[in-house]
């Protein structure tokens, strides 16, 4: 088990640039889950901690040592594929077992490692299958354990569980939690799934085009997005962002109009001139009137959409931008009638014209909105 | 009404398939098993075209006659060393270029172009123009090694005791390796890239990704290459007709049959030589594949 480091890393293929100078810091026996889209070098970045792809720039450090130049299998790491890697023509054990044997691990160890393995994945009775006979969701678990027998210094997984059907992605899902636990390792985990973040993460780390956006715990995240990229990534449904413009900040309040609509927030940030152009952003679920100070907005109801545990209501607002609403349980209406959507001004979020957060936030009991809920009941 | 249709339906059902399947039954029968039932029928038979007397039944006469025949024997030998010899060669060379075209070297897609150019030049062109280089007095090999000073004189390669089988091995290695780069190059490109990432992280050192992880991936590709081309050398012809055609040195099976059949007229005895290089083929194929375990039809 060991700590890791990143600072400075940059990697270019050719001429392009897909990454731009991380830095990060992994401590000992934390779960840290690179979450982004498609193209924002999660995955590179993944592959250079393995040592599968060479760095241009910047060091890496594995338990203090920088492994810059060190070939993958010295690293002390595993790595877990997204097509799982398997070898096709060797068994479940020979497959575990493959990489031991070049470690010049004794015969009975081995053994000994990767039955213990086996049981703890439950592969005990398919040992002398091969991949092909296997299932999707064991094929993982081998991969798994071709991981566990190496007893590395952290596990990389990439996106491990994209090939799993959506039941099997849970179980999984949860499976690896507990093994996080059981084995207490270091584990960095890639996805573009943010539910996989959000539940695995001990800390999340957005990326976006080769840069990270926010380092955070999952909760972090939600509440208090550094900037808008991590708002609108994180949660689902997104989170509403509407432009709006200050018209005046007087007295620890900021007035702003969306459209023709004027909203107030409470604000005691760095000066803003007014006429200056924000972003209001207010996440689906926080339109739940409550009884403090409260940010209303008007609009026609577009759709509506009944999922049972929630209703998501789709509103046109007067000038055009729609915004999602998502009430617990039912909520009758039907397009076109008029709907004012009401949110605790404490929910809303800010954003300067370069996308940065104006609202100094914590995330915590204090702010979360449906504890405050809970703890009113 | 669907009482009345549904046995016709049935009858024309069960006619389809053959009457699709008619024309290439046809073809095949008229080019491949008429002249081998003929064939066969004819290595029963006394036939000779110098003696003008009718074809007589002599039943295995002219086998038995073959079974003492020290020129077919030789034949044979010769046929099995260039065979093994050769294939063993062409794999060797097939894996070693396709391994360094799919390695990300520079100018591979040139050389990938550059490499077919030997296979593309039919057999007899290609081994008249090796003839020509191989010349005693003219050609261009024996004035390269003078000039570079390994022979003090031009050595007639085709046609010394030692040298003839070597050089048609040679120039078939020369042809036929592009053959075999092809098919095993098509092998390496479907072994999924991941296994080797997977075995780097696991610290398998290059000798053991090619040992572990690229030959058996690639066997089921390789030994069907290796089926082909040991066919194609069983039967050989025409290198070994063009570059020494009467050297009893390096007669195929093959060209012993044309032997017997064109040169001495004698159609009884050559039918059965032929008879035996479609068994030996038969033989060779069936042992390969029952030994590789290979599947030449998916299932």
């Amino acid at each position: 088990m060991a700590d890791l480091s990143l600072s400075n890393v940059r990697k270019a293929f050719g001429a392009l640039n897909v990454l731009h100078g991380i830095d990060l810091k992994i401590e000992d026996g934390e779960f840290v889950v690179f979450v982004g889209p498609s193209g924002c070098g999660k995955s590179t970045l993944l592959r250079a901690i393995a040592g599968l792809e060479d760095i241009s720039g910047g060091d890496i450090r594995i338990g203090g040592e920088i492994v810059n130049h060190v070939p993958p299998a010295e690293r002390q790491i595993a790595m877990v594929f997204q097509s799982y890697a398997l070898y096709p023509h060797m068994d479940v054990y020979t497959n575990m077992a493959f990489g031991l044997k070049f470690a010049k691990i004794p015969k009975d160890e081995i053994d000994r490692r990767v039955r213990k393995a086996a049981s703890i994945l439950k592969l005990d009775a398919v040992l002398d299958r091969k991949p092909g006979a296997l299932s999707g969701g064991q094929r993982q678990r081998v991969a798994i354990g071709r991981a566990i027998v190496r007893q590395p210094k952290a596990f990389l997984f990439d996106e491990p569980l994209s090939n799993l059907d959506a039941a099997l992605r849970v179980n999984t899902r949860i499976e690896i939690a507990k093994l996080h636990r059981e084995l207490g390792a270091t584990m960095i985990y890639v996805t573009h799934d943010q539910v996989e973040a959000m539940t695995l993460a001990d800390k999340i780390v957005v990326l976006n085009a080769g840069r990270i956006e926010q380092v955070g715990t999952p909760l972090d995240l939600y509440h208090a997005p550094a900037n808008l990229f991590v708002a609108g990534f994180i949660g689902s449904p997104a989170m509403n962002l509407m432009e709006a413009r200050v018209s005046a900040v007087a007295d620890g309040n900021m007035k702003l109009s969306v459209g023709e609509q004027h909203i107030s927030l409470p604000y005691s940030g760095a000066p803003v001139a007014p006429g200056a152009t924000v972003t209001v952003g207010i996440r689906p679920e926080h339109w739940i009137p409550g009884d403090g100070p409260s940010v209303k907005i008007e609009g026609t109801v577009d759709l509506v959409e009944h999922l049972g545990e929630t209703s998501i209501v789709y509103l046109r607002l007067a000038d055009g931008q729609m915004i999602t609403v998502r009430y617990p349980g039912d909520i009758f209406c039907t397009a076109g009638d008029r709907f004012v959507a009401d949110a605790p001004a404490a929910a809303v979020h800010l954003f300067d014209a370069a996308g940065q957060a104006m609202l100094g936030r914590r995330s915590g009991p204090a702010y979360g909105i449906l504890g405050q809920e809970f703890r009113a009941r | 009404m669907m009482a009345e249709t549904a046995p016709q339906s049935n009858w024309v059902k069960r006619i389809e398939p053959w009457l699709l399947l008619a024309p290439m039954l046809i073809v095949l029968a008229t080019v491949t098993a008429w002249p081998l039932a003929r064939t066969a029928y004819l290595s029963f038979m006394h036939a000779s075209l110098d003696d003008g007397d009718l074809p007589r039944f002599i039943g295995f006469g002219n086998y038995l006659a073959l079974m003492k025949d020290g020129d077919w024997w030789h034949a044979v030998r010769n046929t099995a060393f260039f065979a093994v010899i050769s294939v063993t060669l062409e794999t060797l060379a097939g894996v070693a270029i396709a391994l360094l075209i799919d390695s990300q070297i520079k100018g591979r897609g040139a050389l990938r172009a550059v490499m077919l150019i030997p296979w593309a030049i039919p057999t007899v062109v290609s081994a008249q123009m090796w003839q020509w280089m191989l010349h005693d007095q003219y050609g261009v090999v024996n004035a390269l090694l003078i000039k570079l000073g390994f022979i003090s004189h031009g050595i007639a390669w085709t046609a010394g005791a030692g040298t003839a089988m070597a050089a048609i091995i040679a120039v078939d290695v020369w042809q036929t390796t592009p053959f075999m780069v092809l098919l095993i190059l098509a092998g390496l490109q479907i072994i999924p890239r991941d296994l080797y990432e997977a075995a780097k992280v696991d610290g398998a050192p290059g000798w053991a990704q090619f040992f572990y992880i690229t030959l058996p991936l690639l066997w089921p590709t390789l030994a069907v290459a290796i089926l082909f081309r040991l066919l194609d050398a069983v039967r050989m012809f025409d290198l070994a007709y063009v570059l020494s055609s009467k050297s009893r040195e390096t007669a195929t099976i093959s060209i012993y049959a044309r032997q017997q059949l064109v040169d001495f007229q004698d159609v009884g005895y050559g039918s059965a030589v032929a008879m035996l290089v479609f068994l030996m083929i038969s033989l060779v194929a069936a042992i390969y594949i029952q030994i590789t375990k290979i599947r030449l039809i998916s299932e």
